[in-house]
């Protein structure tokens, strides 16, 4: 670690701290801070869907036990689905994306910083709303996937579907607008020289992402709208009596549904291929042919939707195209999982726990990825679909996959995020208990699940094979609250007092280790300019980086200007791209210097309550509609209008007031 | 080299940002991205309706007559194409407006002589003809949904209506928001003025103007025209 050891230590007071106090954190539009926002909320929702978890298990510990009812299970296993989809894996991920992106591309925000505010705020408001569900007795008990006609009026007829129908609606909204200001920052705000193909891994699948959010979540919106209007108005979309198809429900679901599988992945894998070159000292191997495995996966993924419906009988043409498309994955995705692994080979490894976090994501997902590629195949799903085997198989892929990465990701920008270092010692005891812990619970399910124990029960009876089978699951479930105990005590009390990280403790390559940690409210006092893409080894480690291409020729590009009127505006081009003229190019190192923006000369955008207002607003709209099955008609109408009104005025008055002071 | 170092120079009218490294706007860039997605919305909707297409177990229909016992009185094919191919009319010419109204921001510091360059160059009367002939469409629409509700097809009657009233709903609700945008432009047009450096917002109210009317031709086509 000698290049940990040449940069300078300093008290990480000497940092820029920003104002502190509850009112700075509800008017922010600091894409860091809003990022800190999202992680924090969404840790608290990921213990709230692990409670639900933990009580699943402890029902299902041995047979015939009733700590829950039947109904009671029925609102965990939903609730436990819903929440760590969409309210723990989601915004965990959107967290790095808006902490890392403007960092790694080296911006000094996203391109809408108070439509991202807005973002958070409409999440954190759906996801109480989903939860407030809990206090009425009505939490959601339709499945994660809510399949219609069940979810219609006529079978579910209390409130609990409308708190699903309605959460789900206003945490889509959050997602899309993410999704909009990602990509608009990732197209436009890139550093000078921070060509596509330059961008950090991380940016890579984010990217991707995006894309995927934003043609995934208007399916879904539709699929609602009509459950909604099933359910509100009176609308015959799902009431077979009247003709609908039973099935459209589950063609719309899953054409958002197996997309958002690689939304929840992807970000995960984007954060293991940046710690593995890190700890492995090495530039990621087939930088390129990662880059295009992400997109062809985004492709491949929207092709892909009805191997989740083999069994509903759509015919051997049917079935066939979807098994092959779904094996075609494994293709992109085997690509990436040999990367990781050559990018290890004949590296120095440094086993810190992010790597073990990281390496673990390679090793579990990847039985993940072959337990799916075995139900790729008609037949096998046939015998596999909606038992314990899935739930085996979605585990490994999402905790195995999506959670360790995740995690890994939590170990190695913590130090970024706050300066601080976390306790490796309590990491590991986290790490192994996970690993063990992860294991124990999910890989016997593929034993209950090929003995025949059905998804979804609330209690099996003894003398089907399925006891022993059970009982580790649960063991190893209890192994999995112990490690996020440590965790938790790691992240919030230890790593307050951790040692100073300093701007790059893990002698890493990219943009968002050349500046302080937690970087100043302006992340770059001079925008950097990237010379190839690993910047920060060019100034620092340039031998590590000598196989990778410094060509100019993605820098020329920026010169052409794409509309007349900006001509000029565009970027200069950094001619002399190689290691050796780095520093002249730009590429620079920022240290601490505790100047705030205003000392600087930098435009900062001004904060504003507005987005937390408008996005309020639309929550209150939403909850107007929970009125109309209460037959409190009048009371939705007032509700509605209310809601519909603080939107609009809080909308006007935040489009009609500049980002930031003029001058 | 010269301009390595990236602290902001007095005459940047980037306000001391970096340029954006397509030198477009983030904001068209937004809206694109937008508009991609709106393209999802609106494909699942129209899909829908195509798949509803011809399944609902009672009448009215959209392009059959509708005998007892389908309906309790002998009706006729509900859907009305001459009126609305009067409605598809205005909306498209609304784009033409709009086409002129953003041209006439753009060109807001060209010195205009003659009538026609006056006329043309006024992004007031454009942007209100934009907006009239808008709420004109929803004029339309709103006939048509009073008729059909007198002649027994409500969003409730069977599958066709509501997958029609969803989906021409969810378009009209677009159409109102494009309204509601324009008139905001028009509020700032009377209280400042647009010019030039507004072009950039009248562009994006354009975009999305333009994009909703794309979307009316391919529902006029698959659920009006083709039977």
């Amino acid at each position: 670690m000698a290049t940990t050891a040449a940069a300078p230590a300093y008290p990480a007071t000497d940092s820029y701290v920003g104002e502190s106090g509850v009112w700075s954190w509800l008017t922010t539009v600091d894409h860091k801070r809003i990022g800190t926002l999202y992680l924090f909320t969404s840790i608290f929702f990921f213990l709230v869907g692990g409670v639900e978890a933990l009580l699943i298990r402890i029902q299902l510990a041995g047979p015939n036990k009733h700590l829950l009812s039947a109904e009671a299970y029925n609102q965990m296993f939903t609730m436990h689905g819903t929440t760590m989809i969409f309210l723990g894996i989601m915004p965990l991920s959107a967290a790095f994306f808006n902490y890392l992106i403007p960092l790694q591309i080296g911006a000094r925000d996203v391109a809408f910083p108070r439509l991202n505010a807005f973002s958070y705020w409409v999440f954190l408001f759906g996801g109480l709303f989903i939860n407030a569900s809990w206090f009425f007795g009505a939490a959601p008990n339709g499945g994660w996937f809510g399949y219609a006609p069940l979810t219609t009026l006529q079978f579910s007829p209390g409130l609990n579907i409308d708190f699903w129908v309605l959460g789900l609606q206003i945490l889509g909204v959050s997602s899309l607008a993410a999704a909009f200001n990602f990509i608009t920052t990732i197209i436009n705000m890139r550093a000078p020289g921070m060509n596509l193909m330059r961008m950090p891994m991380f940016t890579w699948n984010a990217f991707v992402v995006q894309f995927l959010l934003i043609l995934a979540f208007p399916v879904i919106t539709i699929a609602l709208v009509f459950l909604q209007f099933d359910r509100f108005f009176g609308t015959n979309f799902y009431t077979i009596a009247a003709g609908a198809d039973p099935l459209l429900w589950q063609h719309l679901f899953w054409i958002f549904g197996h997309p958002e599988v690689y939304i929840l992945i992807l970000p995960a894998f984007g954060l293991t291929s940046e710690i593995i070159p890190t700890f492995s000292r090495k530039p990621i191997f087939g930088y390129p042919v990662m880059a295009y495995a992400t997109m062809l996966i985004a492709f491949l993924g929207f092709g892909v939707w009805a191997h989740h419906m083999f069994a509903v009988g759509m015919g051997p043409i049917a079935d066939t195209v979807f098994g092959v498309t779904t094996m075609l994955i494994a293709i992109p995705t085997g690509v990436k999982i040999f990367n990781w692994v050559f990018t290890m080979w004949g590296g120095s490894l440094k086993f810190t726990v992010a790597m073990k976090f990281a390496i673990a994501l390679v090793a579990l997902f990847t039985i993940g990825g072959i337990s799916g590629v075995m139900h790729a195949s008609p037949p096998a799903d046939l015998q596999q679909t909606d038992t314990y085997f899935i739930v085996a198989h979605f585990h490994y892929v999402l905790f195995g996959g999506s959670m360790m990465g995740i995690f890994g990701g939590i170990y190695y920008y913590y130090p970024k995020m706050t300066g601080r270092l976390l306790s490796e010692k309590l990491g590991n005891w986290h790490f192994w208990l996970m690993f063990i812990g992860m294991n124990l619970t999910f890989f016997p399910m593929h034993f209950s699940g090929l003995y025949g124990m059905p998804r979804r029960i609330y209690t099996y009876d003894a003398g089907q094979g399925w006891e022993l089978f059970n009982a580790m699951s649960t063991w190893g479930a209890y192994l999995l609250a112990a490690g996020m105990l440590i965790f938790i005590y790691n992240f919030f009390v230890v790593g307050r007092r951790g040692p100073i990280a300093g701007n790059d403790p893990w002698g890493a390559g990219t943009l968002e280790w050349s500046i302080p940690s937690p970087p100043p409210e302006y992340n770059f006092a001079r925008i950097p300019r990237v010379t190839s893409r690993l910047p920060l080894w060019d100034v620092k480690a340039p031998a590590l980086n000598a196989e990778v291409p410094h060509t100019d020729r993605g820098d020329r590009r920026l010169d052409v200007d794409v509309g007349s009127k900006h001509a000029g505006h565009s970027h200069p081009n950094p001619a002399n791209s190689y290691p050796q003229q780095a520093t002249e190019a730009g590429m620079h190192i920022e240290e601490a210097t505790g100047k705030s923006a205003k000392d600087l000369g930098i435009p900062m955008p001004n904060q504003t309550i507005k987005p937390m207002i408008c996005a309020f607003g639309m929550t209150v709209m939403f909850t107007g509609l929970l009125f109309i099955h209460k037959d409190k008609m009048s009371l939705a109408i007032a509700t509605i209008l209310t809601g519909a009104l603080i939107m609009t005025l809080s909308l006007y008055a935040w489009v009609l007031t500049p980002l930031e002071d003029h001058h | 080299m010269t301009h390595a170092a990236a602290a902001p120079s007095a005459h940047d009218d980037t306000h001391g940002h970096p340029p954006t490294s397509t030198g477009l706007d983030n904001k068209k860039i937004a809206i694109w991205a937008f508009i991609g997605s709106e393209c999802m919305l609106f494909a699942s909707l129209i899909s829908t309706y195509l798949i509803y297409k011809g399944r609902s177990v009672v009448g009215p229909y959209p392009h059959e007559a509708c005998l007892p016992p389908g309906c309790s009185t002998p009706l006729k094919a509900i859907l009305n194409i001459p009126v609305t191919s009067a409605s598809t009319f205005v909306l498209l010419m609304s784009s033409l407006a709009m086409v002129l109204a953003l041209a006439a921001v753009e060109n807001k510091d060209q010195p205009k002589t003659t009538t026609g360059e006056k006329i043309l160059g006024s992004s007031k009367l454009w942007l209100w003809m934009t907006a009239i002939l808008g709420a004109t469409f929803l004029g339309f629409q709103a006939f048509e949904f009073t008729s059909f509700v007198h002649e027994g097809l409500t969003i409730r009657t069977n599958l066709f209506g509501s997958s029609f009233f969803t989906l021409t709903g969810f378009h009209g609700a677009h159409v109102t928001a494009g309204v509601l945008w324009l008139l905001t432009l028009l509020a700032i047009d009377y209280r400042r003025g647009l010019g030039p450096k507004d072009a950039i917002n009248v562009d994006l109210a354009a975009l999305y103007w333009h994009f909703v009317d794309v979307v009316w031709i391919a529902i006029f086509t698959l659920v009006y025209l083709i039977k």
